[in-house]
Parts: structure tokens; C-alpha cells; sequence
């Protein structure tokens, strides 16, 4: 085989390449690498699998290599806990596989008019049912943008203290703390053992005036809805603190936004409004608040505004407030930004288009039946207890499985058998909760896949 | 020699598209959701007066109401409003290496569309086998020991070094003492930024006016035993890249500090040097500049980070293992650093950049190396050749895979700016170019690289576009000043109000309120 030139490298044809070193007066590139030390060179050639060179063998072997694998299409799904299984409008794909949004980056806001023009769509929809003036471009996920919104209210306050309920996400737990160190300090707060609730005694005890912010999740990472919202921005609020709320938006069709009981920044994630959860990669963070100048300055994101350009009626767009950023200020800036899940973003506008008021309102309220229906059918199961905890939930609750004398490692084993994958084990990250899982049901499952998971849960535990 | 073309006829679609709100009319539908079936219905029963009365929803979110193709229409004619790279001659975008996005990759990575990160790993031993396989790839590339994928973009693997080099020195103690990290000027800002959000102080160091690279004794004078490491580019921005990099790594060493050598875009290195050979503790690769995976107008990507063994215990959780038989996700590392992003990574860009990789193998990568090195020295000989542009430091040195070129000498001739031009060039078609990163150590600055992807014919019709240009910055100043005028939007005609706090609007509802405009009709 002579030598190869690739589809990729159009100027690896030997006689362009020739031609080109001629015009520069050199012999070999090796002439442009003597730049480099010898003692620095790599030596000798990487060692790496032999190159699948043709489109078609390199389709063979990624299938092969993927075709044992299972997804919660060919399994009936119940996991969530972080990245959740919704239906994916095939326009959201349509759009978001489009050469033109895909593979655009940072050109500026001519050539780029639609980038920033969705981005900024993207912002007003999710600003609307955030009931917020000011949404962020999509930042890295819900753990990286809780993080964002501590740091900002330890900004905004000049305090070092954020008070979380022990009911937060554990990894986003892990992130937030993360992104504290190393000067601000993470406190967690007890929450009721029979409602989930938070603690407001507990809260009360910790609060003071070192507390930048008060931080929780509603719905919360254990499903149910924590409903002192009110309360507990009121403590927040009198301590001089700020209420940060982290909320799934698939939610706020049904229910109230954070403004609304009191939150003065909103985060969370915009997986499930149209984005598939490609095993975790669907994850994309917001950061959302009032426009209020003392907010907007602590943004570490890109934030996109509309003006007027010079064309009579036509819109325009722009980074407003940009020396903000490390793109502008570097060391200075607040926080950092970088490459960020922007691709998502617009594709989580397009999923608002398309599914509007009533569609988001249906989404929220189907949710909730269905997971009505599941709790009573599961509750019918001997030794089976749901919901753990005496509240409303969205679309995760805790199934119990204390008294039917097998793990919930066991018991997904066996679902595995029946093709479906049981709710996350909770018996590590929560041991307080006995054998626990957690259960997700949204509007994707059918009446006929909530009886089939009631079915094999009754073979298993018989 | 074949013409060189430019399109002379170029105009991007321009469709006057109104905002999405504009759309709107009442009871329109873009798509209807599944229902729950009666009997659900009937079980659940009136399932909202059930929620505790202050957390029910009160008026529906006002979005907008639009039938399905009117919102497919709308959001193609956005995206005829964008220039992605695989439509155009995109060198503009330097430092971000513009390459192809090959279309099988995308067509691969739908097969794990619907995997949940949290299935049994009996059920994706595929996807972590890939895992496993790209990651032993990129330590063969970087000569590091260990890699995680889970930061979603390239500062975001910056700052998960700056942690790692926390958790580093607090091991030990050293933590308080510790405190400052080196960068240089011409390292890109999140060198200096996500040490910053970590906690440390920054000392930037300055290009020696002739070499173009810092020198050794201002090196030495910000060293100390408050060195907590170094973060470095190689070659930096300017595409010159610093021959005694392991005399730099070697003093900080010797101080007790780390050295991350950021590596966003290492295209150019391919097979040719490597972090190891250099002395790094840690390296990251930009996985969408690097190794072909899309930018998505800016993510998701991945930013792969590299450590050398004595740090692989403070890695994110979890890492991707194999013991032999199956592979499966390690979580039981005390020393971790934690988490910096929800399970592991962003597994379709993981994917895609395998495929890349298993598609060029170790000739393929020297390969990409060599010609985008080549293409970069071809190019930069014909824009020197443009009367008005100049190329600062180390004269007679040969970049690697990108150069930052400046229009002082046009500037100050004509008045016509780097910002003018970089506007203008839109209007042939071509990507805005990237200007540089703040602050513009060189004034009227332009970065340029012309990775492997871009044939002769495009670099020759880049430097004709740049070319022409600049003879129209000669004989017509204001309409180059007033570019672009092919593009799909004008120049903003008040930029200051998107720094006056009540001019800015950041979403359609503050621009209603701040702007007077009426509330679109909701019947």
C-alpha cells in the first residue's frame, strides 16, 4: 500500500505536500520542528491500535464493541437520581444535529446571529418559567451551577458559610463542596426523618451571621417537595443570608418557581427538556436571578443580551457585562468560564417552543398521576413501603425494602433478569433510610410498564 | 497555479427572523404530550390539589404557543444564521482548532442515546471499554499515568488541575504556605483563572520582547517556597514554543511546585513531544479542539486531564477500571478530590473522539501534526506577505500550528482596526477570526490556524480574502469600518447599553419591560 492519504487531511496527497514545503524553501517538516530540542522530541512511534481506516470498518468495530450493551429502550427504566429519562422531541435532534450549531464555536454575534439569537431564546423561555429576568448561557450541570450560585452569594453578602439540607444530592454535594475550598464553609442541616422536610429548628440553630446562603433542591434529590420554601427564605432572609434554590425544570409546569417562595438565585439542570442522557453527557447547569446590578456582577458565565444593530429593526445580540468574565479579566474575573454545554442549551429552547404553556403543564401533571398510580401498586407489594417520606412528590420517591428480607442490590439483580433496571440503590449514600431505592417515573412510562415492574417485584419477593 | 477564488457573491442567509415570542399565537401546539392513561387518571384523581397550595403553580409559564413547523422553521433559519466550521474556511478561530467533524461520529454516538450513567456496568461494558481504550490512548500521546474525563470543557479540566494541586500540597501540609501559582500572559486566561477560583494568588510572567517567551530569570525571580506550580502553555498563543520548557518545569520543581503543562490544543505535538519528556506533573487535551469532537457553539466538550501516578489518587470520582475481566467504575478513592461534574463526563464526546482517533492511529496523528504545522507555515508566509500585517517576536523562528499576527502598521495607516476586519471577513463567507485573548498584549492582534482539515486552496483563499481587505481598508476605511454587510445581522448600533444596567436585557421579558415595548398580543 503506497502512502495513505486520508479523508480528513486533504493535503496528505504527497505531491500538495511536496509542492508546499517547495514554496517555503525547506525539504521536510522536520525542518519547522527543529523549533523543538532533540531532548524533548518524542522518540520512536506511539503505541496505538492499528488505524481502522475506512469509514466502514470503523462503524463495524464501534458496534460491535457497543452491541452487548443495554439502554433503557431495550430496558424498562426507573433510575433518575441525577439525569432522568424524558421523551426527546425528534426536532430537538433535527436541530441539534444541524452542521451549523454543532460545529460553530466562539465566532462573533454577525456570522453567528443564530447562535446567539437561540442562546438568548434559550434564556427568555427558561427565564419565564423560572419567573427571572436573568438566565445564564447553560454552564457545565446542576452541581458545577449550585457551586457558581454559593460562590456568588458569598460575593454578593461578603459572607463564607452555605447551610445545605443532608437531603441534597451526594455528588452534587461533592461538587459544591469542591468549588467552596477553600473559603467558604459547607454546613449541613438535618431534615425530618418522617416528611424529609428540612429541619427549620436545626436551621435556626445554624444560621448566623457568617451565612452567605441557604442552599436546597426542589424537587429534591430524594423526590419529594419540600414545601417550606416561604419558611425557610424567611430565615434565610432575616439572617441577612441569601436563598439559593436548585429546581428541575421538567417540574415547572405544575409547580411554583423558586422566586415565588422567596429563592433570589434558581440553578439546576436542563437534561431533561429535550436533551437524551447519553449515559451522563446530557447534563447542562443554569444559573438564573433577578436583574438586579449587585446580581448580574457575580455571573461567572457568558450572558447574552439583545440591542439593536445599526440596521433599522434589526435585532441584535452581545455580551453584556463582559469584563466580568476570565475570557476579559483573567486571575480578576469572577470565578472562571470556559467550553460549557451551549449545544443544550439551545436545544432545551427548542424544546420550550415546542411544548409551550400547556404542554409543560402536561408534562407535570401526567408525571405526578403516574407516579400516584405507581406508589398505590407498589404499596400493595407485601414488605414494599412508598413513599419513605409523608409528602408530595414530583417524579422520584423512595421505594423501602426493609421487610421483604432482600437488598436492593438483590432485587435490581433480579430486575435485570425481567429486562429492567430497578431505582438507584440509596442503602450507601443514605444508610439512615434502610434498604432504599430511589424510583423515577416520568412521562415515558406507560400504565403497562409500571403493572410489568409491579410484576416482577412480586415474583422476586415472593 | 489555479486561481485563487473569493467569493466575490457571498451572502449569508439573512431571514429578519423575529424572536421566538413574536411567533406566538394563542393555542397553537408544537407538540402534545403523552397522556397517562385512564385508569391512572382515575387513580391519581385530581393529583394537583393534592400539592401543598403556596408550591402549586398559580399562571402558566408564559411560553411561547407555536405549531410544530413554525418552530422547526424558525430554529432552521437560526441556524442558517451560523457559521459552524464544517460549512466554511474556518482558520479564523485560532486556538481553537477548527477541524472536521466527521459525520459518522455523530451517526455512532446516538447509540448511547438512551443510557443511563447509574445501568448496571454489566450492561455498558462497551461504553467503559471505550473508555478505557481512549484513555490508554492519551497516555500514550501524553506520556501521563492516569486520565479522567469527567471536566466538560478545557478550564473546566484547568480547574480540576488547580484542585488536584490543592489537595496536592494540603497532603503534605503545605497548603497555607503554598499559595501562589506562575502562569504566562500569553497561556490562555483560564491558567490564571482557575487557579484564582481555587484559592491561590497569580504571578503572570511577561515575553521577553525579542524571544517571545518569558525568560528564565523572571521565572526564577517569581519562584519561591510559596510556589504552588506552574501553569504553562506550549507552544503558547503565539504559536512559538519555548525550547528550555524543561529548564522552567526543573526550577519550579526544585521550589516544591507542580507544573501543568494546558495542552487545549496540542495538535501540532501529535507524536512529536510529549508532557512526559518535558517534566510535567499533569497535561489536559481539549478533546473538540484536539481530537475532532464538535464545538457545539461552545460545548459540550471534554477536557481531559492527565497526572502523573504520584497524583492519580486525588483524581475525580469515579475513575474507569478494569480488573481483567470486566470493567467497572472505581469510587473507593478516599483521597479524591471529589467530584467537579455529575457521573462521568460527557460520554458522547468521549465516544466521538475515539472514533476519531481509531480512524488515524499513529501515523494518522504524526500525520494531522505535520501538516498542520506545514499548513501554518505556508499560510503565515502568504499573510506576511500582506502589506500592513506584522508578526511580533522571535524573528526568524518558525511557529508550530498557529500564529498571532497584528495590523498595527494598517491600523495606524488607515485606521481600520482588527475588530473592522475581523467583521469583515464574514462577508466573504469566512468565520469572524479570533482576535486574541484579553488583555491584547499586541495591539491589533489576529490568531490564525490552519489546521490539517484546510486544503492548499483554502489557505490560499484565506490570505487573498485577508488581502483584499486591506486594499479596501485603503481605499474605503468607513465601509470596511462598517462591516459587515453580507453577514446574517449589521453592528450593533449602541454597544454601550449592554453594559448600562438599565439598558441590558437578557431575556425577551426585561427587554419588554426596560424597552417600553409592548407585551406581544396572548390574545
Amino acid at each position: 500500500m503506497g502512502k495513505i492519504v486520508y479523508p480528513y487531511i486533504p493535503n496528505s496527497v504527497p505531491e500538495i505536500k511536496e509542492q508546499m514545503l517547495k514554496e517555503l524553501g525547506i525539504e521536510s517538516v522536520e525542518e519547522i520542528y527543529k523549533e523543538i530540542p532533540k531532548r524533548l522530541r518524542f522518540k520512536g512511534k506511539m503505541n496505538l491500535p492499528e488505524p481502522l481506516l475506512s469509514e466502514y470498518e470503523l462503524r463495524r468495530h464501534v458496534e460491535e464493541l457497543l452491541a452487548n450493551d443495554k439502554d433503557c429502550k431495550k430496558f424498562l427504566s426507573f433510575l433518575g437520581g441525577g439525569t432522568w429519562q424524558h421523551y426527546v422531541p425528534e426536532v430537538c435532534d433535527t436541530i441539534n444535529t444541524r452542521d451549523e450549531f454543532l460545529t460553530a464555536y466562539v465566532g462573533a454575534a454577525y456570522a453567528d446571529h443564530g447562535k446567539y439569537q437561540a442562546i438568548f431564546e434559550f434564556a427568555s423561555m427558561l427565564g419565564e418559567l423560572l419567573d427571572f429576568d436573568v438566565v445564564s448561557t447553560p454552564t457545565y450541570d446542576w452541581g458545577m451551577a449550585a457551586g457558581f450560585a454559593v460562590r456568588m452569594a458569598a460575593r454578593i453578602t461578603g459572607r463564607n458559610q452555605v447551610l445545605i439540607p443532608k437531603t441534597v444530592s451526594p455528588d452534587r454535594l461533592l461538587c459544591i463542596k469542591n468549588l467552596c475550598k477553600p473559603y467558604i464553609e459547607v454546613k449541613l442541616i438535618d431534615y425530618d426523618k418522617d416528611t424529609g422536610l428540612m429541619d427549620l429548628e436545626d436551621l435556626k440553630k445554624n444560621i448566623s451571621d457568617k451565612t452567605a446562603a441557604v442552599y436546597f433542591e426542589n424537587p429534591s434529590y430524594l423526590g419529594f417537595i419540600e414545601s417550606q420554601g416561604e419558611e425557610i427564605s424567611k430565615i434565610a432572609h432575616d439572617a441577612g443570608a441569601l436563598l439559593v434554590v436548585g429546581v428541575d425544570p421538567s417540574s415547572l409546569g405544575v409547580l411554583a418557581p423558586p422566586s415565588h417562595y422567596g429563592a433570589d438565585i434558581a440553578c439546576g439542570d436542563l437534561q431533561p427538556l429535550g436533551i437524551h442522557m447519553n449515559a451522563g453527557g446530557g447534563l447542562a447547569g443554569f444559573i438564573a436571578s433577578r436583574d438586579e446590578e449587585e446580581f448580574v456582577a457575580e455571573y461567572p458565565t457568558q450572558l447574552w443580551g439583545i440591542t439593536e444593530t445599526t440596521k433599522e429593526g434589526e435585532y441584535g445580540f452581545g455580551d453584556v457585562s463582559f469584563e466580568r468574565t476570565s475570557y476579559a479579566s483573567r486571575e480578576n474575573a469572577k470565578d472562571f468560564l470556559g467550553t460549557q454545554t451551549a449545544l443544550w442549551g439551545i436545544t432545551a429552547g427548542v424544546y420550550l417552543a415546542l411544548m409551550g404553556p400547556k404542554g409543560m403543564q402536561e408534562l407535570g401533571e401526567g408525571i405526578m398521576q403516574r407516579v400516584a398510580y405507581a406508589q398505590k401498586k407498589l404499596n400493595e407489594i407485601p414488605g414494599v413501603k412508598t413513599p419513605l417520606f409523608n409528602s408530595a412528590h414530583f417524579k422520584e420517591f423512595i421505594v423501602n425494602f426493609d421487610d421483604t428480607g432482600k437488598t436492593v442490590a438483590e432485587i435490581n439483580r433480579k430486575l435485570l433478569d425481567f429486562e429492567i433496571f430497578g431505582g438507584k440503590d440509596l442503602s450507601k449514600e443514605f444508610p439512615e433510610l434502610g434498604n432504599s431505592a430511589l424510583y423515577c417515573i416520568t412521562e415515558i412510562h406507560m400504565k403497562s410498564d409500571i403493572d410489568r415492574l409491579v410484576d416482577a417485584l412480586k415474583k422476586i419477593l415472593s | 497555479m489555479a486561481k485563487v477564488k473569493i467569493r466575490e457573491n457571498y451572502h449569508q442567509a439573512r431571514w429578519d427572523e423575529p424572536i421566538i415570542y413574536e411567533l406566538s399565537t394563542p393555542g397553537e401546539r408544537g407538540i402534545l404530550v403523552p397522556q397517562p392513561e385512564r385508569e391512572i387518571r382515575e387513580e391519581a384523581g385530581d393529583i394537583l390539589s393534592k400539592l401543598p397550595e403556596n408550591m402549586l403553580r398559580k399562571e402558566k409559564p408564559n411560553l411561547p404557543e407555536i405549531s410544530q413547523k413554525h418552530v422547526l422553521a424558525h430554529y432552521l433559519h437560526l441556524s442558517q444564521e451560523t457559521l459552524g466550521s464544517n460549512l466554511n474556511n474556518d482558520i479564523s478561530q485560532g486556538t481553537c482548532t477548527m477541524k472536521y467533524n466527521p459525520r459518522i461520529n455523530e451517526k455512532l454516538a446516538t447509540l448511547i442515546h438512551e443510557v443511563h450513567p447509574l445501568q448496571d456496568e454489566s450492561t455498558i461494558q462497551g461504553l467503559l471499554s471505550i473508555y478505557y481504550r481512549f484513555e490508554h490512548m492519551l497516555k500514550e500521546i501524553s506520556g501521563m499515568d492516569k486520565f479522567t474525563f469527567q471536566p466538560g470543557g478545557g478550564s473546566h479540566a484547568v480547574y480540576t488541575a488547580a484542585s488536584i494541586i490543592r489537595a496536592y500540597h494540603e497532603s503534605r501540609g503545605e497548603l497555607e504556605q503554598r499559595n501562589e501559582v506562575i502562569t504566562t500572559i500569553f497561556s490562555h486566561p483560564c491558567d490564571a483563572a482557575t487557579p484564582s477560583t481555587a484559592g491561590f494568588k497569580i504571578i503572570t510572567l511577561y515575553p521577553n520582547e525579542e524571544t517571545g517567551v518569558p525568560d528564565v530569570e523572571a521565572l526564577k525571580e517569581a519562584v519561591s517556597e510559596r510556589t504552588a506550580a506552574l501553569f504553562i502553555t506550549n507552544p503558547e498563543d503565539t504559536g512559538i514554543y519555548n525550547p528550555i520548557i524543561d529548564e522552567f518545569v526543573k526550577i519550579v520543581h526544585e521550589a516544591g511546585g507542580l507544573c501543568f503543562y494546558d495542552q487545549a490544543n496540542a495538535n501540532g505535538m501529535l507524536g512529536i513531544a510529549r508532557a512526559r519528556e518535558a517534566g510535567f506533573d499533569m497535561c489536559h487535551f481539549n478533546v473538540h479542539k484536539t481530537f475532532g469532537t464538535p464545538h457545539g457553539c461552545s460545548g459540550p466538550g471534554t477536557g481531559a486531564l492527565g497526572v502523573r501516578s504520584h497524583l492519580a489518587k486525588f483524581l475525580p470520582v469515579p475513575t474507569v477500571e478494569y480488573d481483567g475481566e470486566k470493567y467497572y467504575l472505581d469510587y473507593d478513592r478516599p483521597e479524591s478530590i471529589g467530584k467537579v461534574r455529575g457521573f462521568f463526563g460527557v460520554a458522547p464526546v468521549i465516544l466521538k473522539a475515539y472514533c476519531w482517533t481509531m480512524m488515524m492511529g499513529a501515523d494518522g496523528l504524526r500525520e494531522v501534526a505535520e501538516i498542520s504545522v506545514l499548513n501554518n507555515n505556508y499560510l503565515q508566509k502568504k499573510i506576511e506577505a500582506i502589506d500592513g500585517v506584522e508578526t511580533w517576536y522571535a524573528e526568524g523562528r518558525r511557529r508550530l500550528e498557529q500564529v498571532r499576527y497584528n495590523w498595527r502598521k494598517l491600523y495606524e495607516e488607515t485606521g481600520v482596526g482588527t475588530d473592522d476586519i475581523m467583521r469583515r471577513i464574514g462577508d466573504y463567507g469566512i468565520q469572524h477570526y479570533w482576535t486574541s485573548h484579553h488583555p491584547w498584549v499586541v495591539p491589533e492582534p489576529f490568531t490564525l490556524e490552519p489546521c490539517e482539515t484546510y486544503s492548499k486552496a483554502d489557505l490560499d483563499e484565506y490570505a487573498a480574502v485577508l488581502e483584499r481587505i486591506a486594499e479596501e481598508a485603503r481605499k474605503d476605511p468607513d465601509f470596511v469600518k462598517a462591516s459587515p454587510h453580507k453577514c446574517a445581522s449589521h453592528v450593533i448600533a449602541k454597544p454601550e447599553e449592554l453594559n448600562d444596567p438599565s439598558k441590558w436585557a437578557l431575556t425577551w421579558r426585561a427587554y419588554l419591560k426596560k424597552h417600553k415595548k409592548e407585551e406581544p398580543s396572548l390574545g
